[in-house]
C-alpha cells in the first residue's frame, strides 16, 4: 500500500531527534505559566469547560423554576441559601442565573474555550509553525482570561447580588443600582471582568493573526492553508476589530454609573429615588455598541466551529472538501457582512425604518454565503467513505443544527417578522440551535478529533456515541417546541407565566422542556467523566496519524514536545484534502507531488 | 433523604454506564481496531436515519400537540397581525421546503456513503456549475422575501390613516401608563422632572394649556375595534417594550427617545373571548424587554371595545389636571361627570 509508505516515511522523519534541546521546564513553566502554545490551549479548555458546567448547572436551576413555578424544593434553599427561600428561586436570583448562563456561555466557553483552545492549539501545529509569534503574549492572553473568570466568579457573591439585566447589560437598567439590585457592585465586577476579558481575547486574536500571516512553514501558501486555519484567522479578525468597540461602550457606562456623566442616560425617573440629573444621553447608543460587536461575535463563536467541521468532515469522509475556495470566500462573505447587521438585533427601538430596510437586506444577504457552505458540506458527504468516528458524528450534527437554527434566522432577520417574534423563545430557540448548541457540537467534535494529539490518548468511544445521541436529540427536544412558544408571542426573560392568560397554557410544555434540559445536562457529565479519566487512562495512541489525516499536525510525534517538531518543520507541497486522489485514500501535505500525479485542485 | 437517594442513584448510573462502555473498550481491542470500527460504523449509520425517520415524526407530533397553542391557530386580532401571519406561512413554506430537503440529503448520505471496502471515493473538489447554482437559488428566494417583508415593514412603520386616535404609553417599573389627549386631541407637553408618582405619573406641564383636559389611567387602555390606534410610546426609567402579541407587534419604550407603533383591532375583547373560546381572554400588553426583577409581572390590559362603550367610558374618564388641583375641579361637588363645555371653561381661565 502506498499510503502506507508514506506514513512510514512520516515516522523515519519524526523520530529524527537531532536539532532540538529540551530546556529546563518546572511544574510552574510547564503546567502554569507555560509558553507552549499546546499547554496553553489546554489551559483555555479546561477553564472553558469548568464554567460550561457552571453555566450549564444555572441553567438547570433556572429552568426548574420555569418547569416547576409552583413546586418547592428544599435542597435548593441549602444549596443558594437567600436566592431560595423557601426553596423556591427567588426572580432576582432566577435573573442572576439567566443574566450569568448568557455572558458565561457566550463569552467565557464559546469564545474564550472554543477559539482559544483550537487557535492556540491548532495554528502553529497546522501551519507548521513550533509555536504563536509570540508566546509570552499567549500566556497573558490566557490569565488576563482567568483573572476576568475569577472576577466573573466572585460577582456571584457579593452582598446585592451578581448583575441580573440580561447579557446584553442594555442601560439604563445595567447603570442605575437604584433601578435593579444587580446593578449595584455586582455590575462593577461584571464590567471588570469583561474589560479584563476583551483584553485577553485582544491579545490572543493579534497572536493568531500575526502567527498565520507570518510563521506559515516553507511551501504553506494562504491556500493551502486547512479551512480551520481560515476560519480562525477569520475569527481573530472579527474579534480584534469589534471588541475594542464593545470596550469602549462599556468604559462609557462605568463612567454613567460611577462619574454622573450622560451617554446613555436621559429623562430617568426612579422609582423611590426620583428624577435624576442625567439628561440628553441615547439609551440606544449602547446598543448599537454592543450589536457591534455583539453580532460579530456570533461568528466568532460560530466560525472556529465551521472550519473544524469543515477538516473533520473531509478527513472522516475520506474526500475532499467540496469547494475549498467557495467555502474559503463564504467565510470572507460572512465576516464582512457581519459588521454590517448588527441593527437586526434593534428592529423594535425605534429605528429609523428605511435604515431598518438596509438591514434587512444585509441580514438576509447572510443566509446565501450559509446556503454555498450547507450545500458544500452536503456534498462533502456525497460519496464518500464515511467513518462515524465521535468527532464526525458531531460534525453531522452540527451541520443539522446550522441548517435548523440558520433558517428560522430568516424568520427573525426580515423586520416584519421580527417586529412579532423579537425577544420571545423564538429568539431563544433560534440563537440556541444556531449558535450555542451547534457551536458546541463544533466543540465536541474539535476534542473529540484532536484529543490524541493533545493527550496521546484516545476518549472512549461508547461514552461518546452515548453523549452525542443524547445530546443531538435532547437539544432539538429542549429547543425546537420552544418555537411554537415564541409563535404564541411568550416573552423570554420571565420568571413566572402563570398570570398571563396568553402564555399560561404551555406549562406542560415548560416542564416538559426543564426534564429534556436536566437528562441532558446529565449526559453532558458522561463527556466530562471521558475527557479526565481519558487524559490518565485511555487507550494509548500508537501510530501517529491516527484518523489518517493529511494536516501537518499529524505529522508530529504522538506526544510532541515544546516546538511541535524534533526535527526540520516539514515542508508542504500540497492542499491538506487529498483524500481520494488518484486511488489514494489520503496523501499529506508534505509529501511532494508525484511525476505522474493527476492534476486536482 | 429522598434527595441523597436520588443522588445516588444517578451516580449508580453513571458508573453502569461507565463501565459498560469501558468493558466495550476492552473487547473492542480484542476484536481489532478495524472490526470494532466496521460494528461501530454500521451501528451509528442506522441510527442515522433512525434518527432521521424519528426526528420528522417528532416535529410532526409536536406540530399537532402545539400548533393549536400557538395565535396562528385563532388569527391575528389586528391588520398588521394578519400581513404577520401572511408573511410567517410564506416563510414557513421556503424554509420548510429546504429543511425537509437538507436534512433529509444529510442524514440520508450518512447512512448511504458509510465506510464500505469496495466504494471508491469519488475525488470531487469543486464545481463551479453546482456552487452557482447554489449561490442563485438563494439569492432569488431571498430576494422573494426581501420584497415581502419590506413592504410590510413599511406598511407598519409608516404614518398611520388620518382617522387614528392617539395614546400615550408609558412604561414604568413594573407597570404601564396611558394618556389621552382629551377633547383638544393635543397632548400636552411634559418633563421628566416634573413627575409625582401620585398626582402627576408622566411628568405633565400643567403650565401648557393643551394639558388640562389629558386624561391619565394605569394599567388598562381602551380603544376602539376598527380605528386605527398610533400609539406614542416613552419609558419614565429603564427600557421597556410593548408587547402586544395578538396584534402581532411590539416596539421599546426609551427613555428620553419617543417611538410609536399603530394598528388596527378587529375584534373587540369580546368577540375574541367568544373567538377562542377562552371566558378570560385579554389582550395582554407584555413586557418584553428586560427591565428588572418584576419585568415578567408588568402587564397591561388593552380592551378593544365598540364605538359606544368607548364613548360611554371615556366620559367617566376626569381629567388629570382635577387630580393635581381639586379645588379647580368644577364638578367637585357631586355632579355629573365632567362635559365638553366645563373642560373648555377650565382650561380657558388658565
Amino acid at each position: 500500500m502506498s499510503h502506507e509508505e508514506v506514513l512510514h516515511g512520516h515516522e523515519g522523519h519524526g523520530h529524527d531527534d537531532h536539532g532540538h534541546h529540551e530546556h529546563h521546564e518546572t511544574f510552574l513553566s510547564k503546567y502554569v505559566f507555560s509558553m507552549d502554545h499546546k499547554m496553553i490551549a489546554k489551559q483555555f479548555l479546561i477553564t472553558g469547560m469548568v464554567w460550561a458546567v457552571l453555566g450549564g448547572l444555572m441553567s438547570v436551576l433556572f429552568r426548574l423554576q420555569l418547569g416547576y413555578p409552583d413546586a418547592s424544593f428544599p435542597w435548593l434553599e441549602s444549596i443558594l441559601g437567600k436566592w431560595a427561600k423557601g426553596g423556591q428561586i427567588t426572580p432576582e436570583a432566577y435573573y442572576a442565573l439567566v443574566t450569568t448562563h448568557g455572558t458565561v456561555l457566550v463569552f467565557f466557553v464559546l469564545t474564550a474555550g472554543l477559539s482559544g483552545t483550537f487557535a492556540n492549539f491548532l495554528i502553529p501545529l497546522q501551519i507548521g509553525a513550533r509555536d504563536m509569534a509570540s508566546p509570552f503574549m499567549n500566556m497573558l492572553s490566557y490569565w488576563f482570561f482567568f483573572t476576568a473568570s475569577i472576577i466573573m466568579l466572585s460577582s456571584m457573591f457579593v452582598e446585592t447580588g451578581p448583575f441580573s439585566g440580561g447579557w446584553t447589560a442594555y442601560p439604563p437598567l445595567s447603570a442605575l443600582g437604584d433601578a435593579s439590585p444587580g446593578s449595584k457592585s455586582g455590575m462593577d465586577l461584571w464590567i471588570i471582568a469583561m474589560a479584563l476579558f476583551i483584553v485577553s481575547s485582544l491579545l490572543g486574536g493579534l497572536n493568531y493573526i500575526a502567527t498565520i500571516l507570518n510563521m506559515r512553514t516553507k511551501g504553506m501558501s494562504m491556500t493551502r492553508l486547512p479551512l480551520t486555519i481560515w476560519a480562525l484567522f477569520f475569527t481573530a479578525v472579527l474579534g480584534v476589530l469589534s471588541f475594542p468597540v464593545l470596550l469602549s461602550g462599556m468604559i462609557l457606562l462605568i463612567f454613567d454609573r460611577n462619574f454622573h456623566t450622560s451617554f446613555y442616560l436621559s429623562d430617568i425617573f426612579v422609582n423611590g429615588v426620583g428624577a435624576l440629573s442625567n439628561e440628553g444621553g441615547s439609551a440606544i447608543l449602547y446598543q448599537h455598541l454592543f450589536w457591534f460587536l455583539g453580532h460579530p461575535e456570533v461568528y466568532i463563536i460560530l466560525l472556529p466551529a465551521m472550519g473544524m467541521v469543515s477538516e473533520i468532515m473531509s478527513v472522516n469522509s475520506r474526500k475532499p472538501i467540496f469547494g475549498y475556495m467557495a467555502m474559503l470566500g463564504s467565510l470572507f462573505a460572512i465576516a464582512v457582512l457581519a459588521f454590517l447587521v448588527w441593527a437586526h438585533h434593534m428592529f423594535v427601538t425605534g429605528l429609523n425604518p428605511f435604515l431598518g430596510s438596509i438591514f434587512v437586506l444585509l441580514t438576509l444577504l447572510i443566509a446565501v454565503p450559509s446556503a454555498i457552505k450547507v450545500f458544500n458540506w452536503l456534498t462533502t458527504l456525497w460519496r464518500g467513505n464515511i467513518r462515524f468516528t465521535p468527532g464526525m458524528l458531531f460534525a453531522i450534527g452540527f451541520v443539522s443544527l446550522f441548517i435548523s437554527g440558520g433558517l428560522t434566522g430568516i424568520w427573525l432577520g426580515n423586520a416584519a417578522l421580527d417586529i412579532h417574534l423579537h425577544d420571545t423563545y423564538f429568539v431563544i430557540a433560534h440563537f440556541h440551535i444556531v449558535m450555542g448548541v451547534a457551536s458546541m457540537f463544533g466543540m465536541f467534535a474539535g476534542v473529540y478529533h484532536w484529543f490524541p494529539k493533545m493527550y496521546g490518548r484516545y476518549m472512549n468511544n461508547s461514552l461518546a456515541y452515548i453523549h452525542f445521541w443524547v445530546t443531538l436529540a435532547g437539544a432539538y427536544l429542549i429547543f425546537w417546541p420552544m418555537h411554537y412558544e415564541g409563535l404564541a408571542g411568550m416573552p423570554r426573560r420571565y420568571f413566572d407565566f402563570s398570570i398571563w392568560e396568553s402564555f399560561k397554557m404551555f406549562a406542560d410544555l415548560n416542564r416538559f422542556i426543564s426534564t429534556v434540559a436536566m437528562i441532558v445536562f446529565a449526559a453532558q457529565l458522561l463527556f466530562l467523566m471521558n475527557f479526565f479519566y481519558s487524559i490518565f487512562k485511555g487507550r494509548k495512541v500508537i501510530t501517529m496519524n491516527p484518523w489518517e489525516a493529511n494536516t501537518l499536525e499529524w505529522t508530529t510525534p504522538i506526544r510532541p514536545g515544546h516546538g511541535n517538531w524534533p526535527g526540520e518543520i516539514p515542508e508542504v507541497h500540497r492542499w491538506p484534502y487529498d483524500y481520494g486522489k488518484d486511488g489514494q485514500d489520503f496523501i499529506p501535505q508534505d509529501v511532494p507531488v508525484g511525476a505522474n500525479e493527476s492534476h486536482g485542485h | 433523604m429522598s434527595l441523597y437517594l436520588s443522588i445516588a442513584i444517578i451516580a449508580l448510573i453513571f458508573i453502569v454506564i461507565f463501565q459498560i462502555a469501558k468493558a466495550s473498550e476492552y473487547v473492542s481491542v480484542l476484536k481489532g481496531e478495524e472490526a470494532s470500527r466496521k460494528q461501530n460504523n454500521k451501528i451509528n449509520g442506522f441510527l442515522m436515519i433512525v434518527f432521521l425517520v424519528l426526528g420528522f415524526i417528532g416535529v410532526y407530533v409536536c406540530n399537532v400537540y402545539l400548533y393549536p397553542k400557538t395565535l396562528l391557530a385563532q388569527g391575528a386580532a389586528s391588520v398588521q397581525g394578519e400581513k404577520v401571519d401572511q408573511m410567517l406561512f410564506i416563510t414557513l413554506a421556503i424554509t420548510g421546503i429546504v429543511f425537509v430537503i437538507t436534512q433529509i440529503l444529510l442524514f440520508w448520505f450518512a447512512y448511504k456513503y458509510q465506510e464500505n471496502e469496495n466504494r471508491k471515493v469519488f475525488f470531487f473538489a469543486h464545481s463551479t456549475k453546482l456552487e452557482l447554482i447554489w449561490t442563485a437559488i438563494p439569492a432569488i428566494t431571498l430576494t422573494v422575501l426581501v420584497v415581502f417583508g419590506l413592504r410590510n415593514w413599511f406598511f407598519f412603520t409608516g404614518e398611520p390613516p388620518k382617522n387614528a386616535m392617539v395614546v400615550e404609553v408609558t412604561g414604568k417599573q413594573f407597570g404601564w401608563i396611558f394618556r389621552y389627549p382629551g377633547h383638544d386631541a393635543i397632548f400636552g407637553k411634559k418633563y421628566y422632572r416634573n413627575i409625582d408618582p401620585a398626582t402627576n405619573s408622566v411628568g405633565i406641564i400643567w403650565d401648557d394649556k393643551y394639558s388640562q383636559d389629558d386624561i391619565l389611567t394605569e394599567q388598562t387602555m381602551y380603544v376602539v375595534k376598527g380605528t386605527p390606534v398610533k400609539l406614542i410610546i416613552g419609558s419614565r426609567d429603564v427600557v421597556h417594550d410593548v408587547g402586544l402579541s395578538h396584534f402581532r407587534l411590539k416596539m421599546d419604550a426609551v427613555p428620553g427617545i419617543p417611538t410609536t407603533m399603530w394598528f388596527t383591532p378587529l375584534y373587540t375583547t369580546k368577540e375574541m373571548k367568544e373567538k377562542t373560546g377562552n371566558p378570560n381572554f385579554a389582550y395582554e400588553i407584555s413586557c418584553d424587554q428586560m427591565c428588572g426583577n418584576g419585568h415578567y409581572s408588568m402587564k397591561g390590559i388593552i380592551e378593544v371595545v365598540d364605538q359606544e362603550e368607548y364613548d360611554l367610558w371615556m366620559a367617566k374618564q376626569k381629567p388629570q389636571y382635577y387630580t393635581a388641583f381639586p379645588e379647580k375641579d368644577p364638578t367637585a361637588v357631586p355632579a355629573a361627570a365632567t362635559t365638553d363645555s366645563t373642560a373648555k371653561v377650565a382650561s380657558a381661565k388658565m
